[in-house]
């Protein structure tokens, strides 16, 4: 299976190249086929995923020496090991689900090919990314799945006045700030090391001074935050909701988004050499975490409660990462694209079967409408607020537990902020589902007319659904299975190999396993309890819509007001950052116009103008002649009487 | 075949051509005429670049013939691998520039293909002289041609455009003819290898003050800050083929000229400019992107983005380090591409709306989603999108920064970060959105002869992207000869 692996990638990228010429050329009879051909090719592209993964041996296949300049030699090469096999099953497979339900969701959609050749290419250059052998292949797809998530945010760039196009050029901005960051990491790394492969880097790593080191972890760190939207590089995240809804389920909650924390396992052998980066990365995840969650506490849109969520979740996958925990991290990555996609699917077939509303202010009441809907939407929130025994339970205790064992300090405090996060979690997604699906309508009947979606759209929801029940079975802890037997935490295992973490971070008995399950199962219950607290409070405040909040939020009014307006990061980047630079801009171009050409001019202009006043000694009067020769003569006589005295 | 002189064909073949449109002289028959020869030309050229034997560093399939013996001046024709692919380049962009001037131009059509013609002599003699001489020459050559594309069938500001480009050149020119005169003196040769070997005998002293004077030459002609104004006004005002030769090939012949004459002639005088040249380099890619950002006018928006990019190239050359070097030598092959598409996509969507300001466009995507994609595709391949030729030059240009300083590296990437901006805003504003009322009516699509002018340089860009091995395995050889002589 070894020669299949650049299939991976190429599979979907001739689908596109099929689409494309379909929408560029086919009569609108071929787009519905442009679809089918999309999810086949990614569909094929899964089932050899899961051949090779199945397989279970790290692949390498080389397809041609890319860049061989000096000392710098980059083969375009592919590795799948467990870590990037891992992740490629999860894109191709939440990839191929988010075909199929596009497949009803673009149904009325005049441009559907173009749609599907993006789709495709995404799933092209996701695979890219998480298959590269090296930095700069790896970089390929990072800038391809940033490129094709501005493409399809702004999809629908002339709707709304334009503010879908707006979002996609601030994702792809945002983006490559962080890009600028990857490739300043990158070459630090090179110049020191001569080798950007990561396994040629991890054979040289211990050369690396530790200062070095530190600076280009946070370097990557710095990309990282870009793709995987943390502070302070998240803005571009709450804003790509205006794309498609399939969009945001696949490339804004489920693949592309993780990208970062990918990359940081990826190169965790860097990052075991520098406690200070990891300390950035740890306490970064956590105010991230919170900070967003804070945020989706107030927000009225579904799909920006989502993605604040997503911002904050992903801020917990980066604390894992911070404090060693990378399996869990990654652990988490999968739990999430289950659960995530999911509920923007979910939100995706309330919004089709509301005629296109979003306000979760004016719904309620969804339930009996929806039924399908609703109860997919129903398990994915329980697993988002990690109601105990779902996936997204396992995987965020396994995490707060982690981080609070890990020897980075200050490890309590860490824990604390993760608990508080986990709590207004819980809450705020049973706002969301209470406000939604709970209570009276809120919407004119007579106006609207919800119904449940097409079949392409709900299958999907179900298998998310049940994914995301039993998607905990993957890293159940091992002390839960203790009575039967030693069964170790399976991606916690499965992972080892590929990970360098820099200290043992669970304390192991002789045997190498893990010791005080007393402590574990404590830390559990405690996650239980917060976990079924926020979503009762969540539930109790908002079952009957949203007016018995209202009178918690009137004497809360300026916290609220905060928290509403996103804290107001936006308007501290658009003073801060976008003012500058095009103040900077402008005067560039004004000391370019005026200084630099108009000395130019200046010169232009002087020589015309002495050639003008010499050229008046010329006026054709003798008498001027003789005037000027008369002075001249006297000019002389004078320095050479000068001379003689 | 050993003695067939290929080169003086490839040069002179565009010059027959150019007298053919003359004495033929009807209009119709002129641009066809244009087109066989510059078919032709290529023709040639593509057997010279397949048989050109990449492993040796010395000059190959080389001409010489007695010229002025008195002053021991040859007619030298040489290539090394440096100087193939912009041959390549040259000849294929002249017959994309025949290719979007079809319709286009309609005054004095025949003096129109007859300059261009000559321009793609001057520009592949240039590259294919073996002696300062000759190189002098078409360096001169090249100046009339453009003057005239210029400021014959150019926009409503082109007097002042073709004079401003014609004075810069020549002052710079001017101290090129001095340097020239002074190194004919001191070595008695204009032979580039046999100057070369005789740099020893030139003091540090003299070196140095050889270089500044083609220096003021090739600054000019890069342009390097702030030599640059000249660039903005020519390429407003040029027809799209002529923007595209400047873009194209114009602006690579001072680069051209630093690896040709000053670094193997005038180390010295290198080392001691080195700082300079390096600073100049930098402050061009960030300050030139600065003043990208604010352009309203698209082609003056390119213009100012060529003055970031061919800082890149400058940066490149100067940090003496093989990738830096080979990068900058395909930047500016890639430079080439990029730029000479950009201004082609820019003509051919001005010869349908007649003007050039951004904000007059808006929403040309869903009236013309192929233009779109093209522009779309250029726009990423000049933002050094990785898989296209861009990302190459400027990984192998800033890996060699960062040799050589790091913080100079680091400034390079600011630059494409600010790159991307320039570029997202401009593709923002001209393709999404809503589409513009001034737009109601015009058929923006482009048809198929437009679609084959392009689809050469994606093909090209991508096959650079990929396997960039086409153009480096050219340079291997002689960048590490050329570092070599100028290594203290």
């Amino acid at each position: 299976m070894q020669d299949m692996i650049f299939l991976i990638p190429c599979l979907p990228l001739g689908g596109a190249l099929l689409c494309a010429l379909i929408y560029a050329w086919g009569g609108s009879g071929l787009q519905d086929l442009a679809g089918k051909i999309a999810a086949a090719a990614v569909g094929t592209a899964f089932a050899i995923t899961l051949a090779d993964f199945i397989g279970g041996e790290s692949l390498h296949q080389e397809l041609f020496t890319w860049i061989a300049v000096d000392t710098l030699e980059i083969p375009l090469e592919f590795t799948l090991d467990p870590l990037s096999g891992f992740m490629a099953l999860i894109v191709t497979g939440v990839g191929f689900l988010i075909h199929v339900y596009s497949l009803g969701y673009m149904a009325d959609d005049d441009a559907r090919a173009k749609y599907f050749a993006y789709l495709n290419l995404f799933i092209a250059a996701m695979s890219v990314l998480i298959l590269g052998s090296s930095l700069p292949v790896m970089f390929i797809g990072w800038e391809g799945v940033g490129l094709m998530s501005y493409l399809l945010i702004g999809f629908w760039y002339d709707k709304d006045d334009g503010r879908p196009a707006k979002a996609g050029q601030k994702a792809f901005i945002a983006n490559r700030v962080g890009d600028l960051a990857f490739l300043l990491g990158m070459f630090l790394l090179f110049t020191e090391l001569d080798t950007v492969s990561f396994a040629g880097m991890q054979t040289s790593a211990d050369k690396l001074d530790p200062e070095i080191a530190t600076w280009a972890c946070l370097l990557l760190f710095v990309g990282a935050t870009g793709k995987s939207a943390q502070l302070p590089l998240y803005v571009w995240l709450p804003d790509a909701t205006a794309g498609p809804t399939p969009v945001s389920a696949l490339i804004h909650a489920a693949t592309m988004v993780t990208a970062g924390i990918y990359m940081l396992c990826r190169t965790s052998f860097l990052f075991a050499l520098s406690p200070t980066a990891m300390l950035v990365v740890a306490v970064v995840g956590a105010v991230t975490a919170l900070f967003a969650a804070t945020i989706a506490l107030a927000q009225r849109d579904i799909k920006k409660i989502l993605a604040y969520s997503t911002v904050s979740q992903l801020g917990y996958m980066f604390l894992a990462c911070g404090v060693g925990a990378y399996s869990a991290a990654i652990f988490h990555v999968a739990t999430h694209a289950f659960f995530k996609a999911l509920l923007f699917l979910g939100a995706g077939s309330i919004i089709h079967g509301m005629h296109g509303e979003q306000d979760v202010m004016r719904m309620g009441g969804l339930r009996k409408f929806m039924p399908v809907t609703w109860i997919t939407f129903l398990i994915g929130s329980l697993c988002l607020a990690g109601f105990p025994l779902t996936s997204g339970f396992f995987s965020t205790d396994e995490i707060l537990w982690e981080t609070a064992m890990a020897g980075t300090q200050p490890a309590l405090l860490l824990w604390g902020v993760g608990a508080i996060t986990a709590l207004l979690t819980a809450f705020y997604s049973f706002r969301l589902v209470s406000l939604t699906f709970l209570g009276e309508p809120r919407f004119v009947p007579a106006e609207v007319h919800p119904h449940e979606s097409p079949k392409s759209m709900t299958v999907p929801l179900v298998i998310l659904a049940g994914l995301a029940l039993v998607g905990g079975a993957l890293g159940l802890p091992e002390h839960l299975l203790e009575p039967l037997g030693h069964i170790p935490n399976w991606i916690h295992h499965y992972l080892e190999p590929v990970i360098t973490s820099a200290h043992p971070l669970v304390p192991t008995d002789g045997d190498g396993h893990t010791m005080s399950t007393a402590a574990e199962g404590l830390f559990m219950f405690y996650s239980s309890i917060i976990a079924v607290v926020g979503i009762l409070g969540g539930y109790m405040l908002f079952q009957r819509g949203p007016d018995r909040a209202g009178v918690l939020v009137a004497k809360m009014r300026p916290l609220h007001t905060l928290v509403a307006g996103k804290w107001f990061v936006d308007e501290i980047y658009e003073l801060f950052v976008l003012a500058p630079l095009a103040i900077l801009a402008r005067a560039a171009a004004w000391f370019d116009l005026h200084i630099v050409d108009g000395l130019v001019n200046g010169v232009g202009s002087m020589s015309r103008r002495c050639a003008h006043k010499t050229a008046r000694l010329h006026d054709g009067h003798l008498q001027t002649y003789a005037l000027w020769m008369a002075a001249g003569t006297a000019i002389i006589l004078g320095i050479v009487v000068v001379q003689l005295l | 075949m050993s003695d067939f002189p290929v080169l003086t064909v490839t040069t002179f073949l565009p010059m027959a051509g150019a007298a053919l449109v003359m004495l033929l002289g009807r209009d119709r028959l002129a641009r066809w005429i244009a087109l066989v020869t510059t078919l032709a030309t290529l023709g040639v050229s593509v057997p010279l670049c397949l048989s050109f034997d990449k492993s040796k560093s010395a000059l190959q399939f080389v001409e010489v013939h007695e010229w002025i013996p008195s002053w021991n001046i040859a007619y030298g024709m040489g290539v090394d691998g440096i100087s193939i692919p912009f041959i390549f380049l040259a000849a294929l962009l002249t017959i994309l520039c025949v290719g979007v001037s079809w319709t286009a131009v309609r005054t004095r059509t025949s003096e129109f293909y007859a300059a261009l013609l000559v321009s793609e002599t001057a520009m592949i003699g240039l590259f294919a002289a073996s002696n300062l001489f000759l190189f002098f020459v078409f360096w001169e050559l090249m100046v009339i041609p453009m003057f005239l594309l210029i400021g014959v069938w150019g926009g409503p500001g082109r007097v002042y455009a073709a004079v401003k480009f014609l004075i810069f050149t020549l002052a710079g020119s001017v101290l090129m003819l001095v340097g020239m005169i002074v190194l004919h003196n001191t070595c008695g040769t204009l032979d580039f290898k046999a100057l070369a070997a005789a740099k020893d005998s030139l003091p540090a002293a003299h070196q140095a003050w050889l270089f500044a004077a083609f220096l003021a030459a090739f600054a000019v002609k890069v342009p390097m800050f702030p030599v640059h104004t000249w660039l903005p006004n020519a390429h407003t005002e040029a027809p799209t083929a002529g923007s595209v030769i400047l873009a194209g090939i114009l602006l690579k012949m001072g680069a051209y000229g630093f690896l040709r004459v000053s670094l193997p002639i005038l180390p010295e005088g290198v080392q001691a400019f080195l700082l300079p040249m390096l600073v100049i380099s930098v402050v061009a890619i960030v300050y030139g992107a600065y003043v990208t950002l604010v352009q309203t006018d698209m082609k003056r928006l390119i213009a100012f983005s060529s003055v970031s990019h061919m800082g890149f190239v400058t940066l490149g050359i100067f940090t003496l380090e093989q990738s830096g070097v080979e990068g900058a030598i395909l930047q500016m092959i890639n430079h080439g591409i990029i730029s000479a598409a950009l201004f082609l996509c820019v003509g051919m969507i001005y010869e349908r709306t007649h003007t050039r300001e951004i904000k007059d466009y808006g929403g040309v995507g869903k009236v013309a989603p192929i233009y779109a994609t093209m522009l779309a595709f250029f726009c990423l391949a000049s933002a050094g999108f990785p898989g296209l030729n861009s990302f190459i030059g400027e990984v192998l240009i800033i890996g060699g920064a960062f040799k050589t300083q790091s913080w100079l590296g680091a400034m390079a990437v600011w630059g494409v970060a600010l790159g991307t901006t320039y570029l997202v805003w401009l593709y923002y504003r001209v393709v999404m959105g809503k589409t513009n009322e001034g737009l109601r009516g015009l058929k923006l699509e482009l048809n198929a002869r437009e679609i084959a002018t392009l689809v050469p340089l994606v093909a090209l860009a991508v096959c650079l992207g990929l396997y960039p091995e086409v153009v480096l395995s050219y340079l291997h050889v002689p960048v590490a000869e050329l570092l070599a002589g100028v290594k203290p």
